[in-house]
């Protein structure tokens, strides 16, 4: 008799890998949660405290709380993103995820594994930065189902975003390249500090193709009930991406892109 | 049943680098299986598509009749590998990497947690269980890549040079693991450099060379193919004559030792009564060479001074 491979199998194997993701992301948490929340006290103090105070009201509402979901949203895609290009990417050079690749569990499962060890960081930073503003400005919530599920699901885009780019990279250098040069600056351009009606014409148009605006705007509508652009259109962009990035994850692992020879 | 079996298998890298020209193989279930061949031979490439960590270019492979390329996940979970290079999270605790190992074979995790502690206690590494792993010695981490490869208790095993500088000590005691874990019931497949641990260990044997299986056998019918053995005589009392024994071979070393090359064909006894009438006397003898590994050497086409 052969060994079989169950609807079980799969489950345990999934939790199996979400305890290890989310036992790294402890065991090493001077380097995973601490330094996020530390940076946005920083912007707080500045841009919120000291700047802020000279910047006066943004779309209506005071700038320091205004800024808020923003860099709580800076926070959950730059940590979504650095867990799963660094753990994943680290399995692949220490060539640890052999264990994964040569055991009966299927793309989808590994996939979905080192997605939910990504949530979990960039929801425990979120959550810490959260706390962090509302000792500066407060706690605001217009919507608890908005602001939770724009979170998870930004966090789902960009783990699957950060995947690829564990997947295809060759060194070290090559998982901090994206966030360095394109994350960062789509974030700060992404409207966390500014409302896009501020931007002259064609800026404006130009702001609107960037993804991240519309994720910071509606979690700014979760948590303050203003936006910029449509939630509508912003869960249509949410979704679209996400499941774009999720059918390019897994037809990359399926073929072993980058993992097997 | 055959524990594996691969059909035309062939594996070509870029650069139109040929692993493997086509191997056909078969291990049948129970057996302890060596495979054999010099560095380069595509030993490694052979373990890896059957592992799934390597894409085959064109041929099938088979585990407990079950694809390799059509039903992956059902076939891995009838292996378990023990890779030639450490691949464990060096940061990680020895419980933990067996445990999550289990658990990505959908060992629930007590019962995972129950069989690392029997894994590893039977191959010596229960004190170090809860330590960093990076601090092992090289020995250790080749025996916790075995208990890692036990714990889902895979019907086939498979072992890539798992003794490759390993003591002798540790060697022994990795030799009686595995034959126990065979005896029990466990399709064992073996590459090594040692030869002696073929000999002693497996049953059956295949030797590939150049992406080539060129012998195919049980470990006694290839060692029945060896027609000339040569023998190490030490003698009691140095000797100035070289003896002459009609259809043997025999070479001075040193003056209190001889060495006999013997066809199959020709009778012990016959050398030893010209030693006695010529007043030598032998005081112990041994191969001068593992036989197997004479063998090996002339199949793959080493020459032995050259080697």
């Amino acid at each position: 008799m052969s060994v079989e491979v169950s609807a079980s199998t799969y489950w345990t194997g999934f939790k199996t890998i979400l305890i290890k993701e989310v036992t790294r992301i402890v065991r090493i948490w001077p380097q995973t949660l601490i330094p996020p929340v530390i940076t946005m006290t920083l912007y707080f103090v500045i841009f919120g405290s000291i700047i802020g105070r000279r910047v006066g009201e943004m779309g209506g509402i005071d700038y320091m709380e205004f800024i808020v979901p923003g860099l709580i949203m800076l926070s959950v895609i730059t940590n979504s993103y650095g867990n799963i290009t660094s753990s994943f990417f680290g399995a692949k050079f220490g060539k640890h995820i052999e264990e994964l690749l040569i055991s009966p569990l299927p793309p989808w499962i590994i996939l979905a594994g080192y997605v939910s060890g990504a949530i979990f960081r960039a929801l425990v930073v979120g959550f810490l930065v959260w706390l962090v503003a509302g000792f500066f400005s407060g706690f605001h919530m217009h919507n608890v189902a908005v602001t939770l599920s724009i979170l998870l699901l930004t966090a789902i885009v960009f783990a699957l975003g950060g995947f690829i780019n564990a997947i295809y990279a060759q060194k070290f250098d090559d998982i901090a390249i994206i966030p360095t040069f394109v994350l960062q600056p789509m974030t700060y351009l992404g409207g966390v500090f500014f409302s896009v009606g501020l931007l002259p014409g064609v800026w404006e148009q130009l702001a609107l193709a960037n993804p991240i605006l519309y994720m910071v705007n509606a979690l700014r509508y979760g948590m303050l009930g203003i936006t910029d652009v449509s939630l509508g259109l912003a869960y249509f962009m949410i979704l679209l991406f996400g499941a774009a990035l999720g059918w390019i994850s897994l037809m990359l692992l399926k073929r072993g892109t980058g993992l097997r020879t | 049943m055959n524990a594996l079996e691969v059909r035309d298998l062939k594996k070509v890298y870029r650069k139109d680098v040929v692993a493997l020209k086509g191997v056909n193989l078969t291990v049948e279930e129970g057996d302890f299986f060596a495979l054999l061949g010099p560095n380069g031979a595509g030993k490694s490439t052979l373990i890896g598509i059957v592992s799934s960590l390597v894409n085959a270019t064109s041929g099938e492979t088979k585990v407990f009749g079950i694809s390799v390329q059509k039903e992956r996940s059902r076939a891995m979970a009838q292996i378990g590998l023990v890779p030639q290079e450490v691949n464990f999270n060096q940061f990680e605790k020895p419980i933990d990497i067996v445990v999550n190992q289990g658990g990505y074979y959908g060992v629930p995790r007590r019962l995972a947690r129950e069989r690392a502690e029997r894994y590893l206690k039977k191959l010596g590494l229960w004190d170090k269980a809860f330590g960093p792993s990076r601090q092992l010695s090289g020995g250790m981490k080749r025996r916790l890549m075995i208990a890692r490869a036990m714990v889902h208790e895979p019907k086939l095993l498979i072992l890539d040079e798992p003794t490759a500088g390993v003591d002798i000590e540790i060697r022994r005691s990795m030799w009686k693991f595995i034959s126990e874990i065979n005896a029990a019931g466990t399709t064992v497949i073996l590459t090594t450099h040692y030869l002696e641990e073929a000999e002693n260990l497996c049953r059956n044997v295949a030797i590939i060379d150049h992406g080539d299986i060129i012998e195919n056998t049980s470990i006694k019918h290839l060692l029945g193919k060896l027609q000339v053995e040569t023998f190490v005589l030490d003698l009691r009392e140095p000797n100035e004559t070289l003896p002459e024994v009609d259809g043997i071979e025999i070479v001075q070393r040193d003056p209190s030792t001889l060495e006999a090359s013997i066809p199959k064909s020709r009778s012990l006894n016959r050398l030893f009564r010209v030693l006695e009438e010529q007043g030598v006397e032998v005081i112990s003898m041994r191969n001068k060479a593992n036989r197997l590994e004479e063998l090996f050497m002339r199949l793959v086409g080493i020459d032995e001074e050259a080697a």
